[in-house]
């Protein structure tokens, strides 16, 4: 028989109707991957980027020597970070069910990676996030009130009505600006990184995209340019499995992990439990250490599960199983670490119930005031001629004429008495994802 | 306008074995738009697949099957995408057929929603015609309608050179007059959302005058056909459309022939205006029917900004820019 090529088309292990396998993922026991100094070659550490780095046992216990051994007041801490995103999460998805936001996307499932990381980062270090990352901006401090408005495009947020719901931005608090495309900022981060060296400072860069963004060339940017520069960078793929309906096995995960990509650049990669609030923190922690002793960036894979919808505007029960998210292995990083605290004698069931309650009164609290500065269809909005600001430090002549057009134009329409704008409309579906 | 499109696929699957179909979600989920839906189904994995999120990986993956013998229709899931492709798309399928004087080419589709309408801010609402009209190498195109949609659509898989094929995705499932406060009107109300189920074609490089009048011409495309006949209504003037749907190859004298019968022109699209397409058939009617124009040439199109989240509709050039525009050539002498 002649022998033919045959072309290979990924197909994840379950798709609606079947039952959840997650079988293919790979899985360390809590505490078994040695914790290698931060001084060590690439090379001599490429199994880091084959097992997964993991803290929490079956018992909810912290073991092995990847322990950050934090206080319990930190662990409390990162809990209530976990639950403010999830909870902030849950009613911006509400609010835009209601009409009230045009659209949203959820980081369910995932905090554990954005808060973990944001606790162990310094906040003079750069963070350029993807578009589920809301949780480094609950580290930081950023006000919800402040998030909230720009989900609503109203008078108080900071894009000013340029950009869609959850491309944040904070430069006082090193938070870059989140695209809509996807993976520009990974190279970007790079260059800010090399930046940092260049100036002889102590600031490190970190970077997030999820594992469908890999496939994208700047990917391949940041990964040649960190190695060749030894730039102080945290380049993090997070992969939570699906890109909108493409498993991960369309960005190559069927054959490697995505830490080994790392070793291939002569870049330490980590594969780390991503629902494990100490392994996220303990391998940031390592990479930051190395970043800072000019031991060049990292590469780190956090596996998780992305719970929800890819945006407002998905159906992920159209190609996944519905029950998927109850099936992982790797479980809920919140009960997680509540368990963890509640091992340790540091939590309780009542506690976790009144935290609850408390950041849902907050929460609710941080909406009524952002409303209150104008939603996209009532109250104070923007003046639409303010769109014209920011193209350029200065306006030019052109600008200038089309901004004065449209002032006429509107001013003309107030005077007819033009009808209330209705609700927003959604995208049917939209925005890819990584 | 999706079945129409989907439709189109189908039948090019049905009848050509060398049609493939790739793309970010079009396989097994059928397209975020769910204009590839059912299409894996049939047709199985080898000839509709997903593709990794590398548009540049996409483009040049679809210049290598075509010039293995295949024929690719790509889709890149927003046109606001599809810049890591640029250079796939300028440096080498542009010219493929050039620099190998016909040895090499690569008869590649590119589908890729695009305009705006839609709350999608900067990154989802982009018409970037302009960028690939200026190329020497591809042809452009936006079609305004199922029917033409279908016709077009058939039209540039057959096609032998690259067609980079625009759908506005305001119109997706139905005509828009620019007015966001009325409800959406389905396409079955309309004279060309009527689809025949079977093969046929609309040729490339045929503009189409959709409205006959004879006071004004409006040259436009895409979403803004619709649009402008609400500001035609609006401003009451006799004018005549003309559908450029074919951005490359231009159409020139189904455009000119009308300029010179009504003696004024305006010209509207979406996009930005600063070297916009409207200055490309600005300078060919101002060529062409100098003589006959009774009135400058205006133009009405999107600010020269990037597309605000929030004003959409104070960017988007409604009916109400456009019957000013139409009242001011009719008025100048």
């Amino acid at each position: 028989m002649t022998q033919r090529s045959r072309l290979h088309v990924p197909y994840p292990p379950a798709r609606p109707g079947d039952k959840p396998d997650f079988s293919y993922v790979q899985i360390s026991p809590a505490g078994a991957v040695g914790r290698p100094d931060v001084t060590a070659p690439a090379r001599d550490i490429e199994s880091l980027s084959l097992e997964m780095v993991r803290v929490l046992d079956d018992q909810h216990r912290a073991v092995g020597p990847w322990n950050p051994h934090l206080e319990p007041q930190d662990l409390q801490v990162g809990l209530r970070h976990m639950l403010l995103t999830r909870h902030f999460d849950d009613r911006m998805q509400r609010m835009q069910r209601q009409g009230r936001v045009s659209f949203y996307m959820k980081s369910t499932g995932e905090e554990a990676v954005s808060v973990g990381q944001g606790m162990a980062l310094l906040p003079g270090d750069m963070l350029f996030p993807s578009y589920r990352n809301q949780g480094l901006y609950i580290v930081r401090g950023r006000s919800l009130v402040d998030l909230m408005c720009q989900c609503l495009s109203n008078t108080k947020d900071m894009c000013k009505g340029r950009q869609m719901p959850v491309m944040y931005h904070w430069a006082s608090g090193n938070i870059f600006s989140i695209s809509g495309n996807l993976a520009t900022q990974f190279p970007q981060a790079v260059g800010w990184a090399m930046a940092a060296a260049i100036k002889g400072e102590d600031r490190l860069a970190a970077s997030w995209i999820g594992e469908g963004s890999t496939a994208e060339a700047d990917f391949h940017h940041a990964l040649t340019f960190a190695a060749v520069y030894q730039a102080p960078v945290i380049l993090n793929v997070v992969n939570n499995q699906w890109a909108i309906s493409t498993f991960q096995g369309f960005a190559g995960g069927e054959h490697r992990t995505f830490a080994q990509r790392g070793p291939g650049y002569g870049i330490p990669g980590i594969r780390v439990d991503g629902n494990d609030f100490l392994a996220v923190y303990a391998v940031t922690q390592w990479a930051a250490e190395r970043a800072r002793q000019s031991g060049g960036p990292t590469l780190i894979e956090h596996v998780t599960y992305r719970a929800a919808a890819h945006s407002t505007s998905d159906d992920p029960s159209r190609y996944r199983p519905k029950e998927e998210w109850q099936s992982w292995p790797l479980g809920d990083p919140i009960n997680r670490l509540k368990q963890h605290l509640i091992a340790l004698g540091e939590w309780s069931e009542e506690r976790h119930g009144a935290l609850e309650k408390q950041l849902e009164a907050h929460v609710t609290a941080c909406w009524k005031e952002a409303v209150s500065y104008g939603t996209l269809t009532e109250g104070p909005s923007l003046d639409p001629a303010s769109m014209f600001e920011d193209v350029f430090k200065q306006m030019p002549a052109h600008l200038a004429r089309q901004r004065d057009q449209l002032r006429v134009l509107l001013r003309a329409q107030a005077q007819e008495g033009s009808p209330p704008e209705k609700a927003p409309e959604g995208l049917q579906s939209m925005a890819k994802e990584g | 306008m999706v079945q129409a499109i989907n439709s189109a696929m189908d039948i090019m699957l049905e009848r050509d074995p060398r049609v493939v179909i790739l793309g970010e979600d079009v396989g097994y989920f059928g397209g975020v738009f769910r204009c590839t839906e059912g299409l894996q189904r049939k047709y199985g994995e080898h000839r509709v697949f997903d593709t990794p999120i590398a548009e540049g990986g996409i483009v040049a993956a679809a210049i290598g099957l075509g010039v293995n013998g295949l024929k690719p229709v790509a889709e890149i899931q927003f046109a606001d995408y599809i810049y890591p492709a640029f250079d796939q798309i300028v440096s080498e399928l542009a010219r493929l057929r050039y620099r190998t004087a016909g040895e090499f080419f690569a008869p590649v589709t590119i589908r890729t929603p695009c305009g705006g309408g839609i709350r999608g801010g900067q990154t989802h609402s982009q018409s970037p015609e302009v960028i690939f009209s200026h190329v020497c190498g591809i042809k452009v195109i936006m079609p305004s309608n199922p029917y033409d949609a279908k016709g077009l659509l058939i039209s540039s898989i057959e096609d032998e050179d690259p067609v980079v094929f625009f759908e506005p995705k305001r119109i997706y499932n139905g005509p828009f007059d620019g007015d966001p406060h009325k409800p959406a009107v389905p396409w079955s109300s309309h004279a060309k959302g009527e689809v025949p189920d079977g093969y046929y074609t609309v040729p490339i490089s045929r503009s189409e005058v959709v409205r006959a009048g004879k006071d004004v011409t409006v040259l436009t495309y895409g979403t803004m056909v619709h649009v402008t006949e609400a500001a035609v209504r609006v401003a009451g003037v006799d004018a005549e459309i003309v559908d450029v749907r074919t951005l490359v190859p231009l159409d020139v004298d189904t455009l000119c022939t009308s300029v010179c019968k009504t003696g004024r022109c305006v010209i509207v699209h979406e996009a930005t205006r600063f070297s916009g397409y409207g200055a490309e058939l600005l300078a060919t009617v101002q060529e062409e029917c100098f003589w006959h124009l009774e009135a400058p040439i205006q133009r009405v199109t999107g600010w020269d900004t990037p597309y605000p989240h929030a004003f959409e509709w104070e960017y988007f050039p409604g009916p109400a820019r456009i019957a000013a525009a139409l009242k001011s050539v009719m008025e100048a002498s």
